[in-house]
C-alpha cells in the first residue's frame, strides 16, 4: 500500500462506486419518465404548490387591497414581511458557505450537499427578494430603487442603507446563480450525453456549452470555480452584514449596535445549515442517495450548527450585557423588555430553540440520529424566524416614548403570505431535485479514491 | 472513402487517471501543440504534465474588479454630489464612508462576470460542435469514465499514420480518426 491511502480518510462516498454509477445513479433521477417519480415527491409537490397558489392569491389581494390587510400598524410598520425577508435572506447563507467557504478550507465531505445547497440559497433569495418588493406600498414602481437615470431627474439615495441592501441582495443572487451554474456545467454535460430523447439532447445541449471536459478547459474552469469561491466567501460575510445595517445604522435603541454585523452572519449560517439538513434529509429520504449523503455529512452539518448556534447563544448574552453596562436607560429597557415584557414568549422560543435545544448535538449519539436532526433542524428553524421577530417587533412595539407604544398582531394575511413563501420555495426545490443534478457529479468523481492519479501506483 | 473525406483529427482512449497523465506528458515531450486531454472531472496535476501555462484569468478578473469598484465610486458620487446634491442628515455631499459597501457588491458583481464569462471566452464555448464530438465512443464516455488524447489535424506534426501509431506506442485503445462529417 502506498503511504497515500494509508493516511487517507474514511471514504466520503458510500457503497461500490465506479466513475459510472457515480454518473448513473446521479442522472437516472433526472432521466426517469412521469411514472418513475417517488409517490412521495408528488405528495410534496401537491402540497407545495396548493401553497404556491395561496400565495398568488394573497399576493393578488394585496395589490389589490394595500399593505393594511397586514397586521402593520404604527409603531411597528416593519411587520412580518421584514421579518421574513431577513429569515429567507439567512437561509440563503448556508449554500454559500458550504460552496464557497468549505471548499476554500479543502473540506472535502461538502462535495455530496453542495449542490443542493447552492439551489437552496438561490431559491431563499427568490423569496426572500419578494418581501420588500410587496411591502413597498407601491410595488408597481418597486424599480424606483435602481439607480438609472429618469425623467424626475432624481437618484437614489446611496447613504441609505436600504438602498445598499438592494445592492448587497442583488449581487448575492446573481452571484449564486452563476456559481451554482457554472459548477452544474460539467454535469449538464454528463447529462447531454446520456440523453436518449430530442428536447433532453437539445435542451442540455445548450445548457452545456458543448463543455467536453478537455485539459485545458478544466483548468480554466477551476480557476474560475476558485475565482467565485474566493469572491463568494466575503460576499456571503457582506450580505447579512448589510442587511444588519438596516437596523444597526437606526437610532432605535436595541438595533443601533456594533454586534450586528458578525452576530445577523452567525445566525444566517446557523439557520441556513438547519434548513439544508432538513432538506438533505428529505432529498435522501426521496431519492435514496445514502451513498452520497452519508452520516458523515450529516453529523459534520450538526457540528456547525451546533457550533454557529452556540456563537449566536454568545451574541445574545453579550448584547445583553452590553446594554447593561452602556448605562443608558433606553438600551436597558429594550433589552428587559424583550426578555419579560409583552413579548416574552417570543424571546425565550428564541432562547430555547436557537441555544439550548442544538445542544443536544454534544452527543454523538444524537449528532447521527436522523429523527433527532431532522426535528433539530426544524426547531431551528422555528427559532430563528423568532429571533428576527424579537429583533423587529418587540423593538418598534415599545421605543423611547411609551405613549406611543402598542402590541402587533399579525392578520390571517401574514400568515399566509409567510405559508405560501414555503411553497414557492419548496416548489423550486422539488423541481431542481427531480430536473437538474442534485449532487455534483464531476465533483464526486473527483472524490472518489480511484480519481487520484496516486492510487494506481502499487500496480504499475 | 477516407482519401475523399477530411481528417480532422485523431482520438485515443486511455484506462484512468493515472495512464492519462503518463500519456500526457509523452505528448508533451513530444513536442504536439494542438492537443488535448479529456477526462471526466479534473485530474490532479494535469496542467504539469500538459505542460499548459497557468490560465491568465486570474489576473482579467482583478482589473475588471477594480473596474467595478471604481464605477461604484463614480455613479455615487456624481449623482450624489454633482448631478443632483441633496443635504441628507447634514452628510457631505461626497460622504466617502457611505460608497464602500456598493462599491464591495459591485467589484464582486464585476468580478463574477468577468470569471465566468472570461472562463467561457478562454474555453472557446460556447461551442457548437467539436470534431471530438465526431466518435461515438468518446461522446458516450468523455464526462462518464472514459479517459482519452485528442490530437487536432492542424498540429504541425500531425500525420495521420505516424500520430496513430504514436498514440498506441504511449497505451492509447480505442483509436479512432475523426471524419470532418461524422
Amino acid at each position: 500500500m502506498s503511504a497515500h491511502t494509508e493516511t487517507s480518510e474514511p471514504p466520503l462516498i458510500t457503497g461500490t462506486q465506479s466513475f459510472h454509477t457515480v454518473s448513473q445513479r446521479i442522472s437516472e433521477v433526472t432521466e426517469a419518465r412521469i411514472q418513475g417519480t417517488p409517490k412521495l415527491w408528488w405528495v410534496l409537490m401537491v402540497i407545495s404548490l396548493l401553497a404556491l397558489a395561496n400565495l398568488g392569491a394573497s399576493i393578488a389581494y394585496l395589490f389589490w387591497e394595500g399593505i393594511g390587510i397586514w397586521g402593520v400598524q404604527n409603531p411597528v410598520g416593519w411587520g412580518w414581511a421584514i421579518v421574513n425577508f431577513v429569515f429567507w435572506v439567512g437561509i440563503g447563507h448556508a449554500g454559500t458557505l458550504i460552496s464557497a467557504i468549505l471548499f476554500l478550507l479543502r473540506q472535502r465531505w461538502r462535495t455530496s450537499i453542495n449542490r443542493f445547497a447552492e439551489a437552496m440559497t438561490i431559491f431563499a433569495v427568490i423569496c426572500a427578494g419578494l418581501f420588500p418588493g410587496i411591502h413597498v406600498g407601491r410595488p408597481w414602481v418597486a424599480w424606483w430603487m435602481v439607480p438609472y437615470p429618469n425623467q424626475m431627474g432624481i437618484w437614489p439615495n446611496f447613504r441609505s442603507p436600504l438602498l445598499w441592501d438592494m445592492f448587497a441582495v442583488g449581487t448575492y443572487f446573481t452571484v449564486s446563480l452563476l456559481f451554482w451554474y457554472t459548477g452544474m456545467i460539467p454535469d449538464l454535460a454528463t447529462m447531454r450525453d446520456r440523453a436518449k430523447n430530442k428536447i433532453r439532447k437539445i435542451s442540455l445541449g445548450v445548457f452545456a456549452l458543448g463543455f467536453r471536459g478537455s485539459g485545458k478547459q478544466w483548468q480554466n474552469y477551476e480557476k474560475t470555480y476558485l475565482i467565485l469561491a474566493g469572491i463568494s466567501t466575503p460576499l456571503v460575510l457582506s450580505v447579512h452584514s448589510v442587511v444588519s445595517f438596516d437596523f444597526a445604522v437606526s437610532l432605535v435603541p436595541g438595533w443601533h449596535t456594533t454586534i450586528f454585523p458578525p452576530y445577523f452572519v452567525a445566525g444566517a449560517i446557523f439557520s441556513g445549515f438547519a434548513m439544508v439538513m432538513t432538506l438533505a434529509i428529505v432529498a435522501r429520504t426521496v431519492y435514496k442517495m445514502e451513498d452520497f449523503i452519508t452520516l458523515k455529512h450529516l453529523e459534520n452539518m450538526n457540528k456547525i450548527i451546533l457550533l454557529t448556534g452556540s456563537m449566536v447563544g454568545y451574541a445574545y448574552g453579550c448584547e445583553f450585557f452590553i446594554s447593561w453596562y452602556s448605562g443608558n436607560d433606553y438600551e436597558r429597557f429594550a433589552f428587559i423588555n424583550r426578555a419579560t415584557g409583552d413579548y416574552a414568549w417570543a424571546y425565550w422560543t428564541m432562547i430555547s430553540c436557537n441555544v439550548i435545544f442544538p445542544q443536544i448535538f454534544w452527543f454523538r449519539k444524537m449528532r447521527r440520529s436522523i429523527l433527532v436532526m431532522f426535528v433539530i433542524s426544524i426547531i431551528v428553524n422555528i427559532g430563528m424566524w423568532f429571533e428576527r421577530f424579537v429583533i423587529i417587533v418587540t423593538t418598534l412595539a415599545n421605543d423611547f416614548m411609551p405613549s406611543a407604544w402598542d402590541y402587533f398582531t399579525p392578520t390571517f394575511f401574514d400568515i399566509s403570505i409567510l405559508v405560501g413563501s414555503f411553497g414557492l420555495f419548496l416548489t423550486l426545490f422539488l423541481l431542481f431535485l427531480r430536473f437538474l443534478p442534485m449532487v455534483a457529479i464531476a465533483e464526486i468523481k473527483g472524490v472518489l479514491p480511484q480519481a487520484d492519479p496516486h492510487f494506481y501506483e502499487e500496480k504499475h | 472513402m477516407a482519401q475523399t473525406e477530411k481528417i480532422e483529427g485523431v482520438v485515443a482512449q486511455f484506462e484512468n487517471p493515472a495512464t492519462l497523465i503518463k500519456a500526457a506528458q509523452k505528448m508533451r515531450d513530444e513536442g504536439f501543440r494542438d492537443w488535448d486531454t479529456h477526462s471526466p472531472f479534473p485530474v490532479h496535476g494535469m496542467d504539469d504534465a500538459m505542460g499548459t501555462p497557468r490560465t491568465k484569468l486570474g489576473w482579467m478578473v482583478a482589473m475588471i474588479a477594480f473596474c467595478g469598484t471604481t464605477g461604484a465610486y463614480l455613479l455615487q458620487w456624481w449623482t450624489s454630489a454633482v448631478d443632483y446634491p441633496v443635504v441628507i442628515s447634514g452628510k457631505p455631499f461626497n460622504s466617502v464612508p457611505a460608497w464602500v459597501p456598493v462599491m464591495f457588491e459591485l467589484s464582486v458583481l464585476a468580478a463574477a462576470f468577468a470569471s465566468v464569462i472570461g472562463m467561457l471566452a478562454f474555453n472557446m464555448l460556447p461551442r457548437y460542435n467539436h470534431p471530438v464530438f465526431n466518435s461515438e465512443n468518446f461522446v458516450a464516455k468523455h464526462m462518464d469514465d472514459g479517459f482519452f488524447v485528442s490530437v487536432e489535424a492542424t498540429d504541425a506534426k500531425f500525420d495521420q499514420e505516424k500520430t496513430v501509431e504514436f498514440l498506441a506506442s504511449i497505451g492509447g485503445s480505442n483509436i479512432e480518426l475523426l471524419l470532418a462529417d461524422g
